[in-house]
């Protein structure tokens, strides 16, 4: 097992497949991450992200396909001949050890001299925040303090991946948003190629270099945080990412680039990604934020009755209900405005953030 | 072979094979462990319904039928019932009002009280009988103290009286920590909920307490009947020979080793235990819905109003009671004539220079076996454990269930199916049976414990979350590397407490040991007592060896407290 200097690797998930007795966990899955990069699996609970994780860690062999670490394929190596590091959910710190012992672990494993181990356990700990703290049990640890040792764990065996399973989904929101900082930074420090597993959205936008989205097993999307979020290929994406108001249209007519469609008795130019026929049934995808209330109700304008308001100080959200019975949530109000259930309003959709799918 | 072209290949035909599914170190794990448990249990139970249901002439139930038509067996039956339901009756009549007592008040001593009543458990029923023939028998102190001066001659202990006096003051306390155990964790809301509806007092007890604290009681009074009903060591040391356990054991070990109707009775004796055992699995399933403790714990009262006190006062004659057999057991076996008098007329130490220096292979046996079996019960159930938690292998349950069945299986009928399958065949190369040997004893006892040894094997076993597992494997240990520097040390307290649990039950064993004597040099402690106590003069040794096996229990079982958490072990 290569020890020191090891170096990033690239990962590369070739068609895996996983089943559990009758539910397909993972199908199909083909994923490449690069070396160094930030890269998260993101989804709701059940679409295999975990599973997917657990299958490049070698905790679960995949029934099938291939896993690759820089071309070499990997798919058949234990999880201890892998060298990785890895932080659980749970933390999985061991009770029965300090933190020192917890920390210098797989240094032990892998036959790492005394006098080093402690230098580079203390260097861990200086790393995450946690200088002095070697004698301590977890049980004597807040819940900030475990996850920093079990980063600290995963790092200190210098790995060539670092996989995080929903690391911080323990964690009250503002410290939360202290260790997302805090892990960010370290690995931009350290370049290590990272696999990071999360359901909160928000956490993935804001660390991943690339995020996969994943439902019921499969791979929806890969790109930037801004890929999926500005150009979502399904309305799953844009419903998961953000949130977004799906409305049910008909194109009247399609041009290049462009469609006329009429949606919520009102007809309006959108662009589109590719051709549609007229006549062919769209959802529109509208975000909450993208929706303004307007004074004139000309083209392209929906009309409807506010149903309710959610007062947050500094904003204001409503939910319309439109002409034809469809609900639409409108985030980002102005709260001076003071519209009150029941009121009459007009909407305007801003176009260029628009996005049409056509309906299966 | 030239196969047609496929239109779309799979995409990397890896589908695991056997290998990976199933993981060859533990399929021979798997395999040595569920031939140890077929050996130590699945086959003597198997040699005892041969026994009782196939003779020359094929199968039959000639055997089995016979014995509800023999008036000895039939009264045999009923006598063990009535001992069976006598002691719990006795038994739940002395731990319910100490159990609200202990659940529903705060008061000083409270935990010493608790301690004080649950000291009984440490007294193996046939040697608190010894204790209870010196302070309630024929010529007990108390049975002459009532006689000279209230002029009642009543014997409490004697004949069947007798033995329900020693099981009930022996099981009074694990009814009572069953009790307050329900009480203390029934969901509070329940009791105050009925109060806001008007229901007080006797009314509440009756129609709401009661009945949710019924199904952990009942769970509770079943085990002690079942005990009571198997038991052979207490009739034995009272003399009592018309109930099931020691017809079964005249039979097999007087009559003839294959005895038809030694092997019918043991199948009755099953029967029973087994129906008793379902129905305490059943009740102890309804048991979760009443403890659904949302509102919290109540703090108890103080100690106020004439009921609290009466139960107080209560407690305490209870308390007394169940320290007789002690007291009785004790001052006998320090004293030198002991006999027609309220107390010893003579103190000595002799019954102890006896039997630790003139006979002392009883307390080296017992040692030795106790020992042994518990070095060996605690390997299967780390093995059963861990395939039941971890195991890749077909059916991981199964060498589980096999290894639990027996706390089901009377004492006496394990160690029946014992002698007919081990003393059958010479052992190659020993030249003799196993029952020859002083090793089958710890087999014997493994056998009987083991369901105790996975039970707390396995439970310590479920609290290493699997994550502790993952994460050193992917830390770069190996799966031996794991167990040793991960779950061992995590499973270390709950096995070490295992293992004191087998060998304090091991070394007050009775029931099936008396089976497997051949010579008395191999005869372990329990045996020596019966064999002391049957004569006069050597009712002073039996005591000192009762004297032994009660400190035993009591070390192990404080020791198994303290190692094993909060959780108390109980040594049944």
């Amino acid at each position: 097992m290569a020890e020191d200097g090891t170096q990033a690797v690239s990962v590369e998930l070739d068609r895996i497949g996983k089943r559990f007795g009758n539910a397909q966990a993972v199908r199909d899955l083909s994923l490449a991450v690069e070396r160094g990069e930030f890269f998260t699996l993101l989804g709701p609970s059940g679409c295999g992200k975990s599973t997917t994780l657990r299958i490049v860690a070698g905790l679960l062999d995949p029934d099938e396909g291939a896993v690759r670490f820089d071309s070499r394929d990997v798919t058949r190596l234990p999880p201890w001949e892998r060298h990785l590091g890895m932080v659980f959910q749970n933390y999985a710190l061991w009770p029965h050890m300090t933190v020192f012992d917890n920390v210098a672990f797989g240094l032990v494993e892998r036959r790492v001299p005394g006098p080093e181990v402690r230098r580079r356990v203390a260097e861990a700990l200086e790393k995450v925040g946690l200088a002095g703290m070697e004698g301590r049990f977890p049980s004597q640890l807040s819940g900030g303090q475990q996850q920093r040792v079990a980063l600290a764990r995963a790092l200190v065996v210098r790995p060539r991946l670092l996989l995080l399973d929903e690391p911080f989904s323990n964690l009250d929101a503002k410290l939360r948003v202290q260790m997302r900082a805090e892990l960010a930074r370290l690995q931009r420090e350290l370049g290590i190629t990272t696999l990071y597993v999360t359901h909160d959205q928000e956490e993935a936008l804001v660390l991943s270099d690339r995020i996969a989205l994943l439902e019921s097993g499969r791979l929806v999307q890969a790109g930037s945080p801004r890929e999926l979020y500005e150009r979502p290929r399904e309305p799953f994406v844009a419903d998961f990412l953000g949130g977004a108001n799906l409305l049910d249209g008909v194109v009247r007519r399609a041009g290049s680039g462009e469609a006329e469609i009429q949606v919520a008795g009102t007809t309006v130019t959108l662009p589109v990604d590719g051709p549609l026929a007229p006549g062919a049934r769209v959802w529109v995808s509208v975000r909450p934020e993208h929706l303004r209330l307007s004074a004139d109700a000309g083209t392209g304008a929906l009309s409807g009755v506010v149903r309710a308001t959610d007062y947050l100080g500094w904003t204001l959200q409503a939910e319309v209900e439109l002409h034809n019975g469809a609900c639409v949530q409108v985030r980002g109000l102005d709260p001076a405005v003071g519209l009150q259930p029941g009121e009459r309003v007009v909407l305007r959709l801003d176009p260029q953030r628009v996005r049409v799918f056509p309906q299966a | 072979m030239a196969s047609p072209a496929v239109a779309s290949p799979p995409a990397v035909p890896a589908r695991r094979s056997l290998r990976w599914r199933y993981d060859p170190a533990q399929l021979a794990l798997y395999a040595v462990l569920l031939g140890a448990v077929s050996l130590l249990v699945v086959l003597p139970m198997a040699s005892v319904l041969r026994g009782a249901f196939v003779d020359a002439s094929g199968f039959t139930v000639a055997h089995v039928a016979r014995f509800f038509y023999t008036p000895l067996y039939l009264e045999s039956l009923r006598n063990s019932l009535v001992v069976g339901a006598a002691a719990t009756l006795v038994s739940s009549v002395l731990a319910v009002p100490p159990a609200f007592l202990l659940a529903r008040y705060r008061f000083p001593g409270q935990t010493l009280l608790l301690t004080w009543l649950t000291v009984p458990l440490v007294i193996p029923p046939f040697v608190g009988a010894i204790g209870l023939n010196q302070t309630l028998g024929r010529a007990g102190v108390l049975t002459l103290l009532l006689e000279d001066h209230l002029g009642v001659s009543f014997v409490a202990a004697e004949g069947l009286r007798g033995v329900v006096l020693a099981h009930a003051l022996h099981y009074f306390p694990f009814v009572l920590l069953t009790v307050t155990a329900a009480l203390a964790n029934l969901d509070p809301s329940l009791e105050e909920a009925a109060k806001v509806a008007g229901a007080r007092g006797v009314r509440l007890l009756r129609r709401v307490t009661l009945p949710l604290v019924a199904p952990a009681y009942a769970a509770g009074a079943i085990l002690v009947f079942v005990r009571a009903t198997d038991d052979l060591g207490t009739p034995l040391i009272l003399n009592v020979k018309n109930m099931l356990g020691p017809q079964a054991y005249f039979r097999i070990t007087t009559i003839a080793r294959d005895d038809p109707d030694g092997y019918a009775i043991s199948v009755v004796m099953l029967a029973l235990a087994l129906a008793a055992v379902w129905a305490a699995t059943r009740l102890g399933r309804r048991r979760e819905v009443a403890t659904l403790a949302t509102g919290g714990r109540r703090p108890g009262q103080s100690l106020r109003g004439p009921g609290a006190w009466v139960l107080l006062a209560f407690s305490a004659v209870v308390g007394f009671l169940g320290l007789l057999p002690h007291l009785g057991v004790l001052l006998l076996s320090v004293s030198r004539v002991w006999s027609l008098t309220y107390l010893p007329t003579g103190y000595t130490l002799d019954h102890y220079a006896e039997i630790l220096f003139r006979a002392p292979q009883f307390v080296q046996n017992t040692l030795l076996y106790s020992a042994t079996a518990a070095v060996l019960a605690v390997a299967l159930a780390l093995g059963i454990a861990y395939l039941q938690h971890r195991g890749r292998v077909p059916a991981p349950g199964l060498v589980d269930f096999a290894a639990t069945a027996p706390i089901a299986v009377p004492g006496v009928v394990l160690g029946i199916g014992f002698l007919r399958v081990f003393d059958r065949w010479a052992l190659p190369w020993v030249g003799a049976p196993l029952t020859a040997l002083w090793v089958v004893f710890p087999l014997l006892y493994v056998a009987r414990r083991l369901p105790y040894a996975v039970r707390a094997t396995s439970a310590a076993m479920a609290q290493v979350h699997p994550a502790l597992e993952e994460a050193a494997a992917v830390c770069g240990a190996r799966r031996w590397r794991t167990f040793r520097r991960v779950t061992f040390p995590l499973l270390l307290g709950g096995v070490v407490a295992a293992g004191v649990l087998v060998f304090v039950t091991a070394a007050v064993e009775f029931s099936a040991t008396v089976l497997l004597i051949n010579r008395v040099e191999q005869s372990p402690l329990s045996y020596g007592i019966y064999l002391y106590a049957q004569s006069p003069r050597g009712r002073g040794a039996a005591a000192a060896l009762g004297t032994v096996a009660v400190l035993l229990v009591a070390v192990g079982t404080y020791v198994a407290n303290r190692i094993g958490g909060k959780r108390p072990a109980l040594a049944l």
